[in-house]
């Protein structure tokens, strides 16, 4: 397994989904660790604006030259904004992880959210056990 | 226990990514990436360590006699050196497996697929019964290799004195490449010109280093099994397991060009009806009206009604499309035909379209 770059400015579900705090808002991708496993990204179905997200729940699908994956919300609320450069460019999930953004929510739940979600070395330990 | 190559330490070292195919340990990508190695073959070259695929020799006094009735092509056509695609059929018309035939001096090769190797051997054998032959298995002693692109003869040419330019597509030549005595057939599984290389097993890892060192600057990349599975997808080559099964017969997956009809072999009789009455369900190639990455298994229906399933499918790098391979029936064949494919759940349409997706270039 390759090496894998952490964001120290985003924390990660164990579903390798990373969530970013920008003011009142939360952006939320996949992590570089996901995007290498996944292998060459070639679709994206994204939420639409509007939709209700839920914590642990899938928000979105990510398809790869290998297979479909579920995208889960990391953090619950409404989605403001998706990444609509994704459906024309979605090598830049495997180029840029931590930049291709998937879709940006409202929270509904935030501390609660966040507390269940790992910090950068914490998230780093969770990967090195699964190989 | 999984079986390895003789390259598999190279593959570890080059960063290969190894997954199991076939009962081996073979890379599906390098670091690259499966899109990059796919656009190298298309417009350089990519070599690919393909030694899990089976090489049996036929030899002996009957070899042509028994090779003739195995098998549906009518081997009379070739001469020393060429090659040609095949399929061994059973009685009731339905594939063994898909090969690939060389007339060598005093002896036949046949290349078979990894999954389907001590299926066919067994098959095979059981039918040399009454033939006065031989058969070997050189799966072990002989290395495979596929050097696949429009540049692999200018490649290829810097390692030998051979003029490779005289070697006809679906021809082979023996000679010293490298260094080494290799057997080079013009053939592949990837829609470019380039060759398929029998080398000894215990000179292969030195062969595929000389390779990539001397291709380098051409652009040659190592290529792995994903790569060679959407280059074999665009030009519409099938794959045993997908296309093929001892439940499809080659008329239905339209390999009818490759059945001489005219010489005995095993299943034409049904095969002969299933001709004269056309196959009630085909292959077709399918393109994604609406956007979704259309993948294995997945039903295909018309009006909610499930009517066939696709054998393979994806995201095609070259075309920059989503395209399928799916077995309908045959009311729903024709070019223009609308169908839905199941994705996740959801309808997504799909229109027949011309086979191949991507029209294959040799020389």
């Amino acid at each position: 397994m390759a090496s894998y770059k952490l964001d120290q400015s985003v924390k990660y579900a164990k579903s390798h989904e990373w969530a970013r705090v920008d003011g009142d808002i939360v952006v939320v991708g996949v992590s570089d660790y996901a995007q290498d496993a996944l292998s060459d990204v070639v679709y994206v179905d994204l939420p639409e604006v509007g939709d209700a997200v839920t914590a642990g729940k899938q928000a979105s699908t990510v398809e790869s030259v290998k297979a479909a994956e579920d995208v889960l919300a990391p953090i619950s609320g409404e989605v403001i904004e998706v990444n609509s450069a994704l459906e024309d460019t979605p090598e830049i999930i495997n180029e840029r992880p931590y930049d291709a953004w998937f879709f940006k929510v409202k929270p509904s739940n935030l501390a609660a959210d966040l507390a269940a979600l790992m910090a950068p070395a914490e998230y780093d330990k969770f990967v090195e056990e699964l190989e | 226990m999984l079986q390895r190559t003789p390259l598999y330490e190279t593959h570890v070292a080059m960063g290969g990514r190894m997954v199991e195919f076939a009962g081996y340990e073979l890379p599906v990508q390098y670091p690259s990436g499966p899109t990059v190695e796919h656009h190298a073959v298309r417009t350089a070259a990519g070599l690919f360590d393909i030694d899990h695929m089976g090489q049996f020799e036929l030899a002996g006094p009957d070899a042509d006699a028994c090779l003739q009735a195995l098998q549906v092509w009518d081997i009379r056509q070739m001469q020393l050196g060429d090659a040609h695609y095949s399929v061994l059929c059973y009685d009731d018309g339905t594939v063994v497996d898909d090969i690939f035939l060389y007339k060598l001096s005093g002896r036949w090769l046949v290349i078979v697929n990894a999954s389907n190797r001590a299926k066919d051997w067994a098959w095979i054998e059981h039918h040399l019964h009454g033939y006065d032959v031989a058969l070997i298995d050189r799966s072990d002693d002989l290395a495979m290799l596929a050097l696949q692109g429009p540049k692999a003869e200018q490649i290829l040419q810097k390692l030998t004195s051979y003029p490779l330019h005289t070697v006809a597509t679906r021809t082979a030549i023996e000679t010293e490449i490298g260094g080494q005595h290799v057997l080079a057939g013009r053939t592949g599984y990837t829609g470019e010109d380039g060759f398929e290389l029998y080398v000894p097993a215990e000179g292969v890892v030195e062969f595929w280093n000389l390779l990539l060192a001397t291709g380098k600057d051409d652009g040659l990349l190592a290529c792995g099994l994903a790569a060679r599975d959407s280059l074999r997808f665009e030009a519409c080559m099938p794959l045993y397991g997908h296309e093929l099964s001892p439940t499809i017969n080659p008329l239905e997956a339209r390999l009818g060009w490759t059945m001489s009809w005219d010489k005995p072999f095993i299943g034409r009789e049904t095969l002969l009806k299933v001709k004269l009455e056309k196959p009630a369900r085909v292959l077709v190639g399918l393109e994604m009206v609406e956007k979704a990455v259309p993948r294995e298994h997945y039903d295909v229906a018309v009006n909610g009604q499930v009517v066939g399933h696709v054998t393979s499918g994806m995201k095609s790098p070259t075309l920059d499309k989503f395209l399928a391979m799916a077995y309908v029936p045959a009311d729903y064949s024709a070019l223009g035909t609308k169908l839905d494919i199941i994705v996740r759940g959801q309808p997504k349409q799909a229109v027949v379209v011309k086979r191949p997706f991507y029209k294959p270039k040799y020389k």
